[in-house]
């Protein structure tokens, strides 16, 4: 179990981090999410001991166990870097090999068991027969795995993942990324990682930390952040939004209206004069593969609004551009932009 | 051949070399058709690495290179109007083998303690303790700020002196040491800074010290980098220890002005000198020229 406590982080001048509080539960799969500049990278590090917070800048416990003042080497943690920062001078096996090889001969492993481990490790991240290869002789998707392999090498309590699917092609990226989830439910380590991508996060993450320059946004599972979003930053960095001024379901005072192109519905009939629908002309229509998008314009104020609908759907209502349609909101969002950020 | 193997490799999209090689290295450039064939013996883009050309066409342009050169050191010698006297500097050829032996000598030890020198001073310019690095920026700084010469005069004529080093050729081996230790710190420094800094993480995270990490990360790293200047100062070194003549060390140089004066055959002294220099410098050039190929390969 990982706790951080009131955590800052400052670079000179520039408050990274201002007071984070965070605990990730034993076995966990947490994503820390944001924009660059967000902090989630620094947030990363401190808890790996690469950097160190403020004096007075907050505590991070492992296990109950104070380790703000450790450094990297003493936290038992594997961190695996965005770039995987292999040893390019050492074979894939030695490469993995290297964190036990240089332990005090107390701790060191015998060198079969050495051996064993290491190639449990290789076949365990499917890389069984390259050991004898150099980094500079594998793909990015191989590399990954090697760079993995050795932080899972010194049998960590913790795993720490900056961008670990940064610097692969779309196409690996969502192989790996599945992969990665089963590796590690099946290790059952705590593992935290940190993306940019809220695709990659909502998809294997148990609970999703979102961040936003220097501060937590909100923590939920991808299902409670994706439907019920916090604050409009959660709502905006988690997909395409629109946002609309007064609507007929405004309730609080200055608060805008938000809701995902997918949640609108269109009709061509008003159906029980709800006061939920708005009078709309199509501007736009593209469609394109399994969904079609509607680019709208409300009659009442001149907003534009895009909606989302499935392919079938829009064959059923034969809209044209120029025509008159019904806006439903199917789900809607009333949340107050907080300028104090 | 390594470097075949991995121009071969790159077909993947996901290969991590594709982007690194330049395009066109490992295939011969093409001559546009219509122009003249003898272009194809003597013309090619710039950009085009003389190793992939067909030797035909380097050996002929070495050739024809090397010809035009010798021709302009040669005409200058046909207006010339002095008797060759060879056989006067030949009995003279044991006192040049002394001194080339001596050149070669102290030029090796040179390079070992220079090397010494340069990896304590690059050490001590990423020392936690400050003075220490101070101590390093200005020693480089004195000494590439002033000519060799000069040092050995004054490190000779007033250090050496009040030291009590009487002997010459020691005290050359350190002079040259002291002074080339300045350039192959500067080497060194920028050898360990070439090796990135989430290599030194990654060494840290998986629980080495930091003399683990300089033993086993960086310096194995860095000396790839290292190499062909290091290469590349042993050749400086080789030609700068003919400096040492002036403090009357008896190396290659000053036998040869010693044989010229005696003999008044000054040219046979010095056209056999410029070619011992050449016999032990142009091997660690192509050496070098060699190691700055495989490095930019193996990054």
């Amino acid at each position: 179990m990982i706790e951080v406590k009131k955590l800052k982080k400052t670079f000179g001048r520039y408050a990274a981090l201002h007071g984070v509080d965070l605990k990730v539960e034993t076995g966990e799969l947490i994503a820390l999410l944001g924009p660059s500049g967000s902090g989630k990278t620094t947030l990363l590090r401190l808890i790996a001991g690469l950097e160190f917070a403020d004096a007075e800048g907050g505590e991070i416990l492992f296990d109950g166990q104070p380790v703000s003042d450790r450094p990297v080497g003493q936290r038992g943690v594997g961190f695996m870097f965005q770039s995987y920062a292999l040893f390019r001078h050492l074979s894939v096996f030695e490469n993995v090999a290297f964190g036990l090889r240089v332990r005090p001969s107390k701790t060191r492993p015998k060198e079969t068991d050495l051996k064993a481990r290491v190639n449990d490790l290789l076949q365990l991240v499917q890389l069984g027969d390259l050991g004898k290869r150099y980094p500079a002789q594998l793909s990015g998707g191989q590399r990954q795995r090697v760079a993995l392999a050795r932080a899972l090498a010194i049998d960590p309590s913790v795993l720490l993942l900056d961008e670990p699917f940064g610097a692969l092609d779309a196409k690996v990226r969502k192989e790996l990324r599945r992969w990665l989830r089963e590796l590690q439910r099946r290790l059952g380590l705590t593992t935290v990682f940190v993306t940019h991508d809220q695709e990659e996060a909502l998809e294997i993450a148990d609970r999703v930390v979102i961040m936003s320059t220097g501060r937590i946004e909100q923590i939920g599972t991808p299902q409670e952040v994706y439907d019920h979003p916090a604050t409009p930053f959660v709502m905006e960095f988690l997909g395409e939004v629109n946002r609309m001024a007064t609507t007929p379901t405004d309730t609080k005072n200055g608060a805008s209206t938000y809701v995902r192109p997918h949640d609108i519905g269109l009709r061509r009939e008003r159906t029980n004069g709800g006061a939920e629908e708005l009078e709309a002309v199509v501007k736009l229509l593209i469609v394109r593969g399994a969904n079609g998008r509607v680019e709208l314009e409300r009659i009442d104020n001149g907003e534009r609004v895009e909606a989302q609908l499935s392919r079938a759907r829009l064959e059923e209502l034969n809209l044209k551009e120029g025509e008159r349609v019904f806006i439903e909101l199917l789900n809607a969002h009333s949340l107050v932009v907080d300028y104090s950020i | 051949m390594r470097q075949k193997g991995m121009v071969n490799e790159t077909h993947s999209s996901d290969s991590p070399r594709s982007g690194e090689i330049p395009e066109g290295r490992g295939r011969l450039p093409t001559v546009k058709p219509g122009v003249h064939p003898w272009t194809h013996w003597f013309f090619y883009p710039p950009e085009s690495s003389m190793r992939v050309l067909p030797t035909r066409v380097r050996v002929l342009n070495f050739a024809a290179a090397l010809g035009l050169i010798a021709l302009a050191l040669y005409l200058p010698f046909t207006r010339l109007e002095t008797t060759w006297n060879w056989l006067a500097v030949y009995r003279y050829r044991e006192k040049f083998l002394q001194g080339y032996l001596l050149t070669i000598g102290l030029s090796v030890a040179a390079l070992i303690l220079s090397t010494v020198f340069g990896v304590i001073s690059a050490l001590a310019g990423r020392a936690r303790f400050l003075p220490l690095r101070y101590v390093n920026r200005i020693y480089v700084d004195l000494v590439r700020g002033t000519p060799l010469l000069v040092q050995i005069l004054i490190l000779y004529y007033v250090t050496a002196n009040a030291l009590g080093v009487t002997d010459r050729n020691v005290a050359g081996v350190i002079i040259l040491s002291m002074s080339y230790g300045a350039y192959i710190s500067e080497v060194i420094r920028a050898g360990i800074e070439s090796v990135g800094k989430s290599q030194l993480e990654s060494a840290k995270a998986i629980g080495l010290n930091t003399t683990q990490t300089y033993r086993y990360v960086i310096f194995p790293q860095a000396l790839r980098q290292i190499m062909p200047s290091l290469a590349g100062q042993l050749v400086s070194l080789i030609k700068d220890s003919a400096l040492l003549s002036i403090i009357s060390v008896s190396e290659f140089t000053k036998n040869a002005q010693e044989t010229g004066n005696i003999t008044f055959s000054i040219l046979e002294c010095y056209l056999p000198l410029a070619a011992g220099y050449l016999i032990l410098t142009l091997p660690i050039s192509f050496l070098t020229r060699y190691l700055e190929g495989r490095s930019r390969f193996e990054t």
